[in-house]
């Protein structure tokens, strides 16, 4: 008894020191909207279109996204574009990072345009990580006490992750052995070597004109690479519809079942 | 089948006389289907179906897998995205075996405190419950080697901390270490073994989980009372026990039916919550991540590992003793062995008497606590390694050790049992006030 009192007291202290911890570790997120969250969030097209477009203008200068098949950016569901204009943006993306894609290189060795088949190239010049499933390794949630409790409710937070680190930024800069550092408050350690100039207000040119602030921009390329990541989410949560449905059909009936089975032996009349 | 008595298989027709008498495997599947099975287990014991179903699952998912991924480093993570991109229903079939694990332990974790609970190791079921305990183990090197397939950052870093635990056994250490990466660190040849045995193993537990059926197939079934059925006649076999089928086989159905609803609306709508994002980040070996986290189901081992530290009066004492053959992490590594030895070993630990723990008033305390402790070890083995946690680790693994080395042979001694039923037949009725002998049916 006494063993277990002082292992309740000794819990109750670890539990209350522990979000000191917490809240060194993990700076508090805060929870975007996006149009995919919850059972039934669907992406929105326009959104992926313009999020490939900060993508391709912005983001693609430094970071590869090689596990992203350029043909799925006609898939429904996603940006949902045209057979043509996949043909055209492929052929329009540039290899930035030649060397690491020998691959699209043609007999001669040097780069040959892309095709609809061919994956986004690997960009590694200047060690950002790929993108391709970006939004599926990092949390914005973790809490409370790093349970992961919350992310019932908000999600594991991947864009707003994203969303955070691109907002993040304090303005102050260091050079770390020639090399020029960002202090960003999200991201761990407190300095990114990602400049703060990457994405401001009015950077791209939305065709559907759509709002291009600098916070617009950043939720737009977020949900972008969510759908890089989870191409499937849509698809996947529509099969999780319609399974839940039958299967409590199927739970009801063998509830049914087995209480009229078991009912003689437990003295009930069967109805 | 010996034991409770009970109707066997006759075969009736030409064929079937003919069959019976060159392999009896109809009398097998109806002495299996039909077994008297006693009529008040509870919801505990719905676990048994539900892991036999997730074996099944995984090794099919698992199958269709193996089909489309590539064991070599430079490929394998971008294998998985090919099964979440381009296979056909590939992301379902990923994500379900993903999360299968998850149930799977979740569901072996009720199961063995049930048995904890209910006494379900004592004699004469001591052999089912060691053939369980090695189905455990079997699960959790099945279930380590699986996460590395991905290669992941943390596939990648678990592999090459949880293969260090055997490179600190003293002399040898080193060696098994090398024998079991294929190598001095984690490189292809790891990956290559490591997806040879995940595919061998489940084939290896399935055998064992045969034997576990027979074994407690021979004994009979614990139940809630602990009272065993009583075999003096079939008619008062009858009294105590249903057949298996259709009461238990639909019950067992039953729970099976919610709990797949629950996990499939998991899978479909948040597919990668128990697993860590730094697994989405290709394995690295020039960049270790920032904490080394194990699986949900290890947190609690990997927190005993943990406990035993430089500091610990027990370890400095160990390596006294042994003159420094023992160091710490080995110590911690033998620890996290024996917090599973020491389970296994119940039957012969616990001296109590009874078997059921509802009938044990002191004993109930003392597994809630062990229940708590479980939790308060897990919840440890996820946080970063502070004072505070070192200090909660190690009281949490000290109660572990404690629970089975010291008060289950104790309390057997001191412990005074409450009245315990005569019958199955008596705590079924009591439960439902029907039939009986007490109380006619109606």
């Amino acid at each position: 008894m006494i063993r277990k009192l002082i292992l309740t007291a000794l819990a109750t202290v670890a539990f209350t020191a522990g979000s000191s911890f917490a809240q060194e570790v993990d700076p508090v997120i805060k929870d975007v909207p996006f149009s995919f969250d919850g059972p039934f969030g669907t992406y929105d097209q326009h959104q992926l279109q313009r999020g490939l477009q900060v993508y391709t203008e912005v983001c693609s200068a430094c970071h590869g996204m090689k596990l992203v098949a350029i043909r799925t950016l006609g898939d429904v569901g996603g940006p949902h574009l045209a057979a043509d204009q996949v043909k055209a943006y492929a052929a329009a993306f540039p290899v930035n990072d030649t060397a690491s894609n020998p691959q699209y290189n043609d007999a001669s060795g040097k780069t040959r345009a892309l095709t609809p088949n061919d994956n986004f190239p690997a960009n590694n010049m200047m060690g950002a990580p790929d993108m391709s499933v970006l939004a599926k390794a990092r949390a914005a949630f973790h809490g409370p006490y790093k349970l992961g409790i919350n992310q019932l409710i908000h999600g594991i937070g991947g864009p707003q992750y994203i969303v955070a680190i691109l907002e993040g930024y304090t303005g102050k800069t260091k050079d770390v052995a020639g090399n020029t550092v960002y202090e960003n408050d999200i991201f761990p350690g407190g300095w990114i070597q990602m400049p703060n100039t990457v994405l401001s207000d009015g950077q791209v040119t939305f065709a559907d004109g759509a709002p291009n602030d600098k916070l617009s921009e950043a939720k737009d390329v977020a949900a972008f690479l969510m759908w890089a990541a989870e191409p499937k989410m849509m698809e996947r949560k529509h099969a999780g519809f319609d399974g839940v449905f039958f299967l409590i059909i199927l739970t009801s009936l063998l509830y049914l079942t087995n209480k009229r089975i078991w009912a003689p032996m437990k003295g009930k009349k069967t109805a | 089948m010996a034991g409770i008595p009970h109707d066997h298989y006759e075969p009736k027709s030409g064929f079937e006389k003919w069959l019976h008498k060159r392999l009896p495997i109809v009398g097998l599947l109806y002495d299996t289907l039909m077994i008297p099975t006693p009529k008040n287990l509870n919801w505990m014991w719905i676990w048994g179906i539900v892991l036999t179903f997730c074996l099944i699952l995984q090794i099919a998912t698992g199958i269709v897998l193996a089909m489309h991924y590539t064991p070599n480093t430079g490929l394998a993570f971008a294998s998985v995205e090919h099964i979440m991109r381009d296979v056909r229903g590939g992301d379902m079939i990923r994500y379900m075996h993903m999360n299968g694990a998850t149930l799977f332990f979740i569901a072996v974790y009720l199961h063995i405190f049930r048995g904890l609970y209910y006494g379900s190791y004592k004699a004469p079921r001591e052999v089912t419950w060691i053939i369980g305990m090695l189905i455990y183990l079997a699960m959790m090197a099945t279930a380590f080697m699986g996460y590395v397939l991905p290669w992941g950052q943390m596939s990648f870093w678990g592999a090459t901390v949880i293969t260090g635990l055997f490179g600190a056994i003293p002399g040898v250490g080193p060696t098994i270490q090398a024998w079991l990466l294929g190598g001095p660190a984690v490189t292809n040849a790891t990956l290559n073994r490591f997806f040879s045995l995940h595919y061998l193993l489940p084939f290896v537990i399935a055998a064992l989980v045969a034997v576990h059926i027979w074994a407690f197939h021979s004994t009979g079934n614990n139940n809630p009372t602990g009272v065993e059925v009583r075999r003096t006649s079939k008619a008062d076999a009858e009294k105590d026990t249903v057949p298996f089928w259709p009461y238990f086989v639909l019950k067992d159905l039953f729970a099976l039916a919610l709990i797949f609803t629950i996990f499939f609306a998991i899978v479909s709508y948040m597919p990668n919550y128990f697993g860590s994002p730094d697994n989405y980040i290709e394995a690295n070996p020039m960049k270790t991540p920032a904490s080394i986290e194990p699986e949900w189901y290890f947190l609690p081992f990997y927190a005993i590992l943990r406990a035993f530290t430089q500091d610990v009066w027990v370890v400095q004492l160990a390596h006294f003793v042994t003159f420094g053959l023992v160091d710490a992490k080995f110590f911690g590594v033998l620890a996290m062995f024996g917090a599973i030895a020491v389970m296994a070993l119940a039957p012969w630990l616990d001296t109590s008497s009874v078997r059921s723990g509802k009938y044990r008033p002191m004993f109930k305390w003392w597994f809630a606590l062990l229940v708590i402790d479980f939790v308060v070890l897990m919840w440890c083995g996820s946080q970063f390694p502070t004072a505070i946690i070192g200090w909660v680790s190690l009281i949490a693994a000290t109660y572990w050790f404690a629970y089975f080395l010291i008060i289950l042979p104790l309390l057997g001694v001191i412990e005074k049992p409450t009245k315990i039923p005569a019958t199955i037949e008596d705590d079924f009725n009591a439960h439902y006030g029907t039939g009986g002998s007490a109380h006619p049916a109606e």
